[in-house]
């Protein structure tokens, strides 16, 4: 793999202009002040109780992602290509999706196959037809976006279901600016935290029911969940009421919470569960963490969810390959940010191709997510190829292969010091019925693994704080 | 509010308050243990400590009568056994489970001594404690009440959330109260009385100093330690604030800020005021010549009913 692009100091070592007066600021601070300021940064954290869970780990309930203190520097130009980018995908995404669960023109036209729609296990027939209020259905995304050199964004990935991470984002700007308030005096950064209030004119202007303020709730599935802690943080920052399923309960096709005063009406509901755990009586009826009722108050129209049910249609890696065609295909447009290249296994002569550079590729499962299930061949040894190689064989289908990309580093306090370790960055992309918000940055998620590609927190990443600078 | 927000509040502030009254018995059975019994000390002080907490038969189940309770079961039993959920650890662990559910209706302060008590609490070892480690953990729930009550007090905004926190925090106090009572009720009868006698006195400021009241006492009646006046002042006397006309006043006045807030007046506010209006028309003679005990045992059933009510009502 060729030296990747380090966003401070380029490939020649020549440090980039964006970067000048951090550069030369973290020179001039001795690494013990830097190594002391990190260790308060983790004891606010755990303090304020910023935690995530792993599934499947014992003991390890509540664990801390990673926090680097040094920034990740976005110039403003840079930050306008990729807004806009950001917000023709989003577009696309939620034509794509209205598409496919009424009129299907882009099958009909033969864009995208009809198996990626029919036999998508995150389809919903229960939408077929099924008009959602004002025509949007991914209200809040997650693009992933990876860099290779100074001037090629790809995006990664779309996360158009129930994309998390935002209070990180958020969090790790509160912490900058309460530990070194002095690198914001001599840096113009566009500021996050209005973030909240963008989520909260989103999400009132989905209601369905003009007239009256609308009531918004938070749905979550308790406190189990491993992103608990981001769905009581946008709760309270929102001043929202932050519901699990038993809070709430549908009579007459409209939802209500129980309140200490008695039923109140729900308009709209910012769920943080999976469509499966929804409704009982629509889908999973095993599960106890969602609303009976809730999918008949929904087709009646007396609330909306975000985001809608059925998004996860549109965010796989298989429909991803497809996403520059469907940018094509609604909006009569090029697409203003690359997709990495990408071999579908489902794909004959893609198939033979990725089975002959194992080696060389990344592959990834179709639906997986969270880093897990996933080859990465420059990084893998003969045995661990061999076997993916007889899992590709079995199911191609349900897999997708791409180049190793030579990820940007940023450079990343460590224990021997700063270096450069990779990172990708999550902006977040809100679709309201007035129009679309996108505050400056986003998440930069880091792999604090010298060498790693994976930047999942659920596999040893971290997170930086993201300046987009405004001059 | 959610029905659940406010439950959660409720419990919250009633296991904070439930792991403070488990300390102050601990301390308190700690030193009469050490006292000689030609001074009032005596030989089952660790077994009335269970019963004071109110888990006598899960205890006896476990370690066999009270009378032979040894220090070490009890305070690991109080303490520190997962297996009770009245221990003061699983006090802790369930606060917090509650202030995590409700994170949004706290404020951070609150959030703050919840989470680092929690946080502290892996910091003890779950071995028995010698006496100066006891000594250290007791301190250290103590102060996590005093500090949860003050973060409450000084920062919560005076609306349900702030009431329905507070209710919770008096129900326990009183049931507390009331059950150190029952157990000790017994000493305080006037036939058992030899005024002066020093085994008494041990026991009397005993009651006292269970509930932190033994300076209070000689302010209030400027008197040496006699029984009647120990039921007067955790019974009556309302400038007393562990006492039952202390917790039902400010009860009766969070139940009722709650209903004008909701304009809607309920079964939990007539109940209240009717346990108030006991508490408040009537001398600790009469209370002695209807039968002390009779009273508690009372007492503390209505006090159970009330928190049903307030459940039933508010709750779910």
């Amino acid at each position: 793999m060729r030296q990747a692009f380090d966003e401070m100091s380029s490939i020649d070592g020549q440090v980039r202009p964006a970067y000048e007066t951090l550069q030369h600021w973290l020179s001039s601070v001795p690494q013990d002040v830097l190594a002391h300021r990190r260790q308060e940064a983790e004891y606010i954290f755990r303090r304020i109780g910023i935690t995530f869970a792993v599934y499947g780990e014992q003991n390890a309930q509540e664990r801390l992602i990673p926090f680097d203190i040094v920034p990740r520097i976005i110039t403003k130009d840079e930050w306008s290509r990729l807004s806009k980018g950001l917000e023709q995908r989003v577009k696309a995404l939620n034509h794509y999706i209205r598409d496919v669960y009424t009129k299907r023109e882009v099958l009909r036209a033969g864009v995208v196959p009809e198996d990626l729609v029919y036999k998508n296990p995150a389809f919903r027939p229960e939408m077929n037809g099924q008009r959602v209020p004002h025509d949007l259905y991914v209200h809040i995304a997650g693009i992933d976006i990876v860099r290779t050199d100074p001037d090629t964004f790809y995006v990664l990935e779309d996360n158009a279901r129930t994309p998390s991470g935002v209070s990180y984002m958020l969090e790790n700007r509160e912490i900058m600016l309460r530990l070194f308030p002095e690198l914001f005096s001599m840096h113009k950064v566009a500021p996050v935290e209005n973030y909240a209030d963008d989520l909260l004119a989103t999400l009132r202007s989905l209601s369905p029911n003009g007239g009256h303020e609308p009531n918004v709730a938070i749905l979550t599935p308790g406190i189990y969940n491993s992103a608990y802690y981001e769905h009581s943080f946008l709760a309270d920052k929102l001043g929202v009421d932050l519901v699990e399923g038993r809070d709430l309960f549908v009579k007459d096709c409209t939802v209500y919470m129980r309140t200490t005063e008695g039923p109140k009406r729900v308009d709209v509901i910012y769920r943080r569960l999976d469509d499966d755990f929804l409704d009982p009586l629509a889908f999973r009826p095993d599960s106890v963490l969602g609303v009976p009722g809730l999918m008949s108050a929904y087709r009646a129209g007396n609330v909306t969810l975000t985001n809608a049910v059925g998004t996860g249609v549109a965010d796989d890696k298989a429909v991803y390959s497809y996403m520059p065609e469907i940018i094509r295909f609604y909006l009569g447009e090029e697409p203003l940010l690359p997709n990495v290249p990408t071999w579908r296994c489902r794909e004959a002569d893609h198939l033979k191709y990725v089975l002959e550079h194992l080696p060389d590729l990344v592959v990834k499962e179709v639906h997986g997510s969270g880093g897990y299930g996933m080859l990465v061949g420059p990084a893998a040894d003969k045995m661990q190829i061999e076997k993916f190689r007889e899992k590709l064989i079995a199911d191609p289908d349900n897999f997708i292969a791409q180049p190793t990309l030579a990820l940007s580093t940023c450079p990343t306090l460590v224990e021997k010091g700063i270096a450069p370790r990779h990172v990708d960055l999550r902006p977040f992309i809100l679709s309201g019925s007035d129009k679309v918000r996108i505050v400056p940055g986003g998440l930069t998620r880091v792999a604090m693994k010298e060498g790693s590609l994976v930047v999942n927190s659920s596999q040893g990443g971290g997170t930086k704080d993201t300046w987009v600078l405004d001059a | 509010m959610l029905s659940r927000t406010a439950d959660n509040l409720y419990w919250l502030s009633r296991y904070v308050e439930r792991a403070d009254c488990l300390a102050r018995i601990l301390d308190v059975s700690q030193r009469l243990a050490y006292t000689p019994v030609t001074y009032g000390g005596s030989t089952n002080e660790w077994g009335s400590a269970v019963l004071t907490a109110g888990c006598a038969d899960m205890f006896t189940e476990r370690y066999g009568p009270l009378d032979d309770a040894k220090e070490e079961d009890v305070v690991s039993f109080l303490a520190f056994a997962p297996e009770n959920p009245a221990s003061i650890r699983n006090c802790f662990e369930v606060a917090r489970t509650n202030a995590r559910s409700v994170r949004t209706a706290l404020t951070s302060e609150m959030w703050d001594v919840i989470n680092s008590a929690w946080i502290e609490l892996r910091n003890f070892p779950n071995r028995s404690l010698t006496r100066d480690e006891l000594s250290r953990f007791l301190a250290f729930v103590k102060e996590t009440s005093l500090r949860f009550d003050g973060a409450t007090f000084r920062t919560m905004l005076r609306n349900d959330g702030y009431w329905f926190a507070r209710s919770g925090a008096q129900l326990e106090r009183s049931d507390n109260t009331a059950r150190i009572l029952d157990v000790k009720y017994h000493v305080l009868l006037p036939e058992k009385e030899h005024v002066g006698g020093p085994l008494d006195y041990f026991q009397w400021a005993s009651i006292l100093r269970s509930v932190s009241a033994l300076t209070a006492f000689h302010w209030v009646y400027r008197d040496s330690v006699k029984p009647w006046l120990v039921a007067d002042l955790l019974i009556l006397n309302r400038q007393m604030p562990r006492s039952l006309a202390a917790c039902y006043d400010s009860l009766a006045r969070n139940l009722d800020d709650i209903a004008s807030a909701y304009g809607r007046q309920g079964p939990s506010q007539r109940l209240a005021r009717s346990m108030l209006a006991r508490l408040s028309n009537r001398s600790i003679e009469d209370i002695f010549q209807a039968g002390l005990h009779e009273f508690i045992s009372e007492f503390i059933s209505d006090n159970n009913k009330l928190g049903a009510a307030i459940t039933e009502q508010y709750l779910t």
